[in-house]
């Protein structure tokens, strides 16, 4: 699949962020169509968690254009971001210690018609359910992470941000994991990986974009993978 | 020493009357540090604030207005004080503290610090700081019930109850309901739940308001008591200061706990060794911070 048979969901041009002095991101342009998966491939400290961050709004300054669905949101308070109709996953899953299971499951607001209902949810992780009562930090990791995947798709978020969702997760578990990203494409979710696990990664998503030292150093259609291995291979540093 | 059941008891149900005032300040002050992370040094001049706007409307507002009949009534001031020193709260929140939240706490401290001086200080230059008595309280308050062991008065009895009723109903909301968990969310990560979309700054400036309207409710619960004066917050507040080390910051059941606890062993230490009764509560915080720093109820981080 090419880019140009997608409607664009996200356009981000000339992107550069920073927290307190330092300067993180060096001038980004990417763009995401609807329905597409993509990847941030690259290093730990290369910038890709700090791109998913400057796109929900919690950078400390960021400049240049991010719009999304043709909305200029550079400007725009975090808490009106999501209602674009964005779901964020972070990468230290925010679970909140706080709240019981269901009521992480509940907290994020509704940002647009077409998310699953609760029943729904618990039908698609069982686990939940017989956890619902549980402190959100009881569950285990594995557990921590199914929540947090699935407390975005009650809102009805049609571009999902998720940061290394299989960070330290079992065989297991991570199996499931791609089976659902699996699925949420066939349904059209629009998906922005940042993944360590390049066989994860490579298997879901359509284009990657590699990310070195705050700039996109490359972006390799899927198509191009085979090809583009060494290529590859001298950026990550594998 | 002799001590007889009744001397004990109406000494600690006097304690639990000023617990339950310790217990409705220390809660407010628990609210606004779990979410905004500051020390509110104002808190018992706003307590003061909502006193003065009970016995001003009482005496004052009427003649003001040109209706000089007209006197704000015990009832209606328990609603208003809290609305007019809940919207002084909207308006210190939006113009002032809400520039701190990125600096280190002890800019919001110093910022309420110096608030509560300059209320107190006006309210020190136009009013009598020996204190002007609330004569506004409801007839149907006064006089005392018979509770078996002792005659407590009426007025003392229904500040425990209502405080009990406002304390738990607090607790209730936080704990218990979706609205509560937002704020214990926002309270553990901000950040997140303001990128899920939920308006985290409004949320801050209405818990605000939530919580120094707290204070001035126990501001109007305290003026048929004591005599309402520019002075009555700052000796409260540092006794509050005190219950709210020992239950420990950003405890929400542990504030009300404690308030209403160490009210008690106030009272209980009046029949034991009267002199000790005002620094007892401190010697405990000595103790508490010793063996437990986090406070009885706090999280240790």
């Amino acid at each position: 699949m090419t880019e140009s048979v997608h409607k664009e969901m996200l356009r981000i041009s000339d992107l550069h962020a920073f927290y307190g002095e330092s300067h993180i991101l060096h001038g980004i342009d990417l763009t995401v169509g609807e329905g597409e998966v993509v990847t941030l491939l690259g290093r730990n400290g290369a910038g890709r968690t700090t791109i998913l961050k400057s796109i929900i709004g919690l950078v400390g300054r960021r400049s240049g254009s991010i719009a999304i669905n043709g909305v200029e949101t550079i400007r725009m308070p975090t808490h009106r971001i999501a209602h674009l109709g964005l779901g964020y996953c972070p990468e230290e899953r925010g679970i909140f210690s706080s709240l019981t299971v269901e009521e992480n499951l509940l907290l994020p607001p509704v940002v647009n018609e077409g998310g699953m209902t609760l029943s729904e949810i618990y039908e698609m992780f069982p686990n939940l359910l017989e956890r619902r009562s549980s402190m959100g930090t009881r569950l285990s990791g594995g557990e921590q992470q199914m929540l947090a995947m699935a407390r975005i798709l009650r809102t009805g978020a049609k571009l999902l941000l998720l940061d290394e969702i299989t960070e330290g997760l079992a065989p297991i578990i991570v199996q499931t994991l791609r089976q659902l990203i699996g699925q949420l494409k066939e349904k059209g979710f629009t998906i922005i990986l940042v993944e360590q696990n390049f066989h994860f990664a490579a298997e879901l998503a359509d284009r990657h974009y590699v990310i070195d030292h705050g700039s996109i150093a490359e972006m390799i259609p899927r198509d191009e993978l085979g090809s583009s291995m060494e290529k590859l291979n001298r950026y990550l540093g594998v | 020493m002799e001590l007889s059941f009744q001397t004990v008891m109406s000494q600690v149900m006097l304690g639990l009357n000023n617990g339950a005032f310790y217990a409705i300040l220390s809660l407010g002050l628990a609210v606004i540090f779990g979410l905004l992370n500051i020390v509110n040094f104002a808190h018992g001049a706003l307590y003061m604030l909502g006193a003065y706007v009970a016995l001003l409307g009482f005496t004052s507002l009427g003649p003001l207005i040109g209706m000089p009949d007209f006197h704000l009534n015990y009832w209606a001031a328990l609603i208003v004080a809290p609305l007019v020193v809940g919207a002084v709260g909207i308006v210190i929140e939006k113009t002032m503290l809400s520039r701190l939240y990125k600096f280190d706490h002890l800019y919001g401290l110093l910022l309420t610090f110096g608030l509560a001086l300059i209320i107190q200080g006006v309210f020190t230059n136009f009013f009598n700081v020996s204190g002007d008595p609330y004569e506004a309280k409801p007839e149907i308050l006064n006089g005392a019930v018979n509770l078996g062991f002792m005659m407590f008065p009426k007025y003392r009895l229904w500040v425990i109850v209502i405080s009990l009723a406002v304390c738990f109903g607090t607790w209730y909301v936080i704990e218990r309901t979706k609205l509560g968990s937002y704020l214990r969310a926002g309270t553990e990560n901000p950040e997140l739940v303001k990128a899920f979309g939920v308006n985290v700054p409004l949320m801050i400036t209405l818990t605000y308001g939530y919580g120094v309207a707290l204070a001035a409710f126990a501001g109007v619960l305290a003026a048929p008591i004591y005599s309402v004066s520019p002075v009555m917050g700052s000796e409260m507040i540092i006794t509050v200061f005190a219950v709210v080390v020992i239950g420990g910051m950003g405890s929400i059941m542990g504030s009300i706990v404690t308030g209403l606890l160490l009210g008690m062993v106030e009272g209980f230490t009046k029949v034991v060794y009267a002199p000790a009764s005002s620094t007892v509560i401190f010697l405990i915080m000595v103790v508490v911070l010793l063996v437990k720093p986090a406070g009885l109820f706090g999280r240790e981080s």
